[in-house]
């Protein structure tokens, strides 16, 4: 009794060094993929160059584009990469609907109507303008969702939520799509930032949300335990003594703060946030004070390998990260799914 | 206290259907409002009809104005009936693909009928936009039956699971989409501009031949469809409680699906990516008739048939002489309905 209490302690040690070093490997890889991120582009710049740029700076032109181009691009990128995949591995916490990601909040599409209507207003088409206006119209969306899911029978249920989310997304989207189909002035001038993109962000807009990223960051992760109880049923949680109702609004609020700030910086990116969590669950299991982290440094991944890839294969142009993504990103995740899901 | 359940079990013939008690009173009321809401659609325009002279028209007799035969018949009436028909596949795919999953956002984009449709449409809309209108339906169809076909397959594993063949559809319409809006983004802006309104979904200047394309589609697979009423309950149980009770679950599954990307696909060639209502009808039903499919398939499809007459009309009237897609108002219309039954439905 006592010796299999022992060894199902030690495996229980064995796997927390096994995921820890994976997640040191995986930060290695986003270690690199950040250099190649900054070296590779429309203009290659050597490395020796990069570590000048931040050393010894000159103000040359590689060490001009390294500060005020690919770094900021780069910074944000892995920021909403890792902002994302949170969100997404707590909605589907949250909801045990693996079909859930922030996109279902209504994040997205809140914050591609408020984009719209100001553009088809104000004819306004600056990058930091559009930021404010997604901001707000993903909070917007974001809370109405949520207060529709909870007057519905039973309180804020999975089931409830994902309905309003859907509806409230339709809805939002319909009169989007209604407005760039009688201008077609607003259509061109916002198509691209419609398909999710960090190209021409600069630190200033990083600066902007940065706090709202970490605010969000440390709450997930700080929530990390509670929802892991959470995600095997709501009884189940309750029963174990865990006040349901504060964890979902503290959740709640790090999604929107999380999606919120993504959406704002990058436009509508929907692939992060609804396949990592996906991913990273068939590497880590079910404990989201794995799952959480690793999502982080995966989305990052990602998000930085595919903005890097949009820029090198046609150049000197560039395809947009939002749609370079699910390009790649799907086909692995439909090989996964053949790998691991045979027998459930 | 009164019984749940209609039954007919008729002495003569092998056959037993039972269905909710509400199911006649709701389908009736339903067929009724979609009547109402087609002849007052056929009417209505920048030439007026009064409903009475529609309804002449449409059964023959003689009015006052001959011009009224050519508008009607020719110029709307296949217009409206493209509207209610798409309406009622849409549905049936809906109830269907929600029933297979057992999950309540389970509609035809699930299973990649929508993003594949889309995809082959925009893609020849874009960059080859000197093609006749009239390929479009057949690319459409051919998109989502491919798409279809490789998400069921790679989700193939020894069996198919509905978890399997969600996150399979998944990816397939992430990719799908992915292309389309590399399109949307790069292409002509005028082209993007037309793409936009298909995607968006529009019964505008339907004709007969569409009507008469689309008919055999909707009325064989519909009746499958509600011939496989009764594999559905059981599925719904569950994979392993239906198997226990002795059906064949995969092969009854395939067929559905068939079904459903079959009624989803030609509907979504003829009208374009009508949003929501296969998500929404199969709700609605239920709210009405409940669960049980044998009654909720009808009622669902009649209710999908009524929202997109309801919702075509509604695109003509609001901003006239402008006109808005259907679609559009299908998701406008139907989406804070949905929040009124979610709020409706709370216990006191």
């Amino acid at each position: 009794m006592l010796t299999t209490e022992k060894n199902s302690y030690l495996r229980q040690q064995r796997k927390h060094l096994q995921l820890f070093t994976g997640l040191l490997l995986a930060g290695l890889i986003l270690w690199l993929s950040l250099l190649a991120s900054i070296a590779w582009g429309a203009a290659d710049i050597s490395f020796k160059d990069i570590y000048q740029a931040f050393t010894a700076f000159d103000g040359s032109s590689s060490h001009l584009i390294i500060r005020t181009v690919r770094l900021p691009r780069s910074l944000i990128a892995m920021l909403v990469g890792a902002a994302l995949a949170i969100a997404g591995a707590i909605m589907q916490g949250l909801t045990r609907n693996p079909l859930a990601s922030p996109s279902i909040l209504g994040v997205n599409a809140g914050a591609a109507l408020a984009v719209v209507v100001g553009t088809f207003i104000l004819g306004s088409n600056s990058l930091s303008v559009y930021a404010w206006f997604a901001f707000a119209g993903a909070a917007i969306s974001a809370i109405t969702v949520y207060l529709l899911g909870s007057i519905g029978r039973g309180g804020l249920t999975p089931f409830n939520l994902t309905i309003a989310g859907a509806a409230i997304t339709a809805f939002i989207s319909s009169i989007t799509s209604a407005i760039l189909i009688l201008s077609q002035r607003t259509l061109e001038e916002i198509r691209f930032w419609l398909a999710g993109s960090v190209a021409g962000r600069d630190m200033n807009l990083l600066w902007q949300v940065l706090p709202y990223i970490c605010i969000g960051l440390i709450l997930a992760l700080a929530l990390s335990k509670q929802i892991t109880i959470l995600s095997l049923g709501e009884d189940t949680a309750r029963s174990l003594g865990q006040s349901t109702a504060l964890i979902k609004i503290l959740a709640a609020i790090s999604i929107i703060l999380l999606a919120g700030a993504s959406v704002a910086i990058a436009g509508p990116i929907g692939f992060v946030g609804l396949i990592v969590p996906h991913i990273v669950r068939f590497l880590v299991g079910v404990d989201y004070r794995w799952i959480l982290p690793y999502c982080a440094i995966f989305g990052a991944i990602i998000v930085l390998n595919a903005d890097l890839l949009g820029r090198l294969v046609v150049r000197p142009t560039e395809l947009p990260v939002g749609l370079v993504m699910p390009l790649i990103g799907a086909p692995f995740f439909i090989y996964l799914i053949r790998w691991k899901l045979h027998n459930s | 206290m009164t019984k749940q359940w209609l039954i007919i079990r008729p002495k003569v013939l092998p056959i037993s259907f039972h269905c909710d008690r509400r199911v006649p009173r709701v389908l009736s009321i339903l067929t009724l409002i979609t009547i109402v809401a087609m002849v007052i659609s056929v009417g209505y325009g920048e030439y007026y009809i009064s409903p009475l002279d529609v309804i002449k028209t449409l059964l023959g007799l003689q009015t006052t104005n001959t011009d009224y035969y050519f508008v009607i018949n020719i110029l709307r009436l296949p217009r409206t009936l493209v509207a209610f028909l798409v309406g009622v596949g849409l549905a049936i795919a809906g109830t269907i693909t929600q029933g297979i999953t057992r999950n309540p956002l389970a509609a035809p984009d699930i299973i990649g009928v929508n993003a594949g449709a889309a995809l082959a449409a925009v893609t020849l809309i874009i960059l080859l936009p000197n093609t006749p209108v009239s390929l479009l339906p057949f690319a459409a169809f051919t998109g989502a039956l491919t798409v279809a076909l490789l998400i069921y397959f790679l989700a193939w594993r020894e069996g198919s699971s509905p978890v399997r063949l969600i996150l399979v559809g998944i990816g397939f319409s992430l990719i799908a989409n992915a292309l389309t809006n590399l399109m949307i983004t790069f292409g002509e802006i005028n082209t993007v501009s037309q793409a936009l309104v298909w995607l968006t979904g529009s019964v505008y200047g339907r004709s007969w031949s569409q009507v008469l394309a689309l008919i055999p589609w909707i009325v064989i697979f519909g009746a499958i469809a509600l011939i496989l009423a009764r594999e559905l309950n059981t599925l719904n149980l569950g994979d392993e409680v239906a198997r226990g009770l002795g059906s064949p679950v995969e092969w009854q599954r395939g067929l559905l699906l068939l079904t459903s990307v079959a009624l989803a696909g030609s509907s979504v060639a003829t009208a374009g990516t009508v949003g929501f209502v296969s998500l929404m009808a199969p709700h609605l039903g239920r709210q009405l008739v409940g669960a049980s499919h044998e009654g909720l398939l009808p009622v669902a499809a009649m209710m999908g048939g009524m929202l997109v007459v309801g919702a075509d009309l509604l695109g003509r009237v609001m901003f006239a002489p402008l006109e808005l897609p259907c679609g559009i108002i299908t998701a406008a219309i139907g989406a804070p309905y949905f929040v009124y039954l979610l709020i409706k439905n709370r216990q006191p």
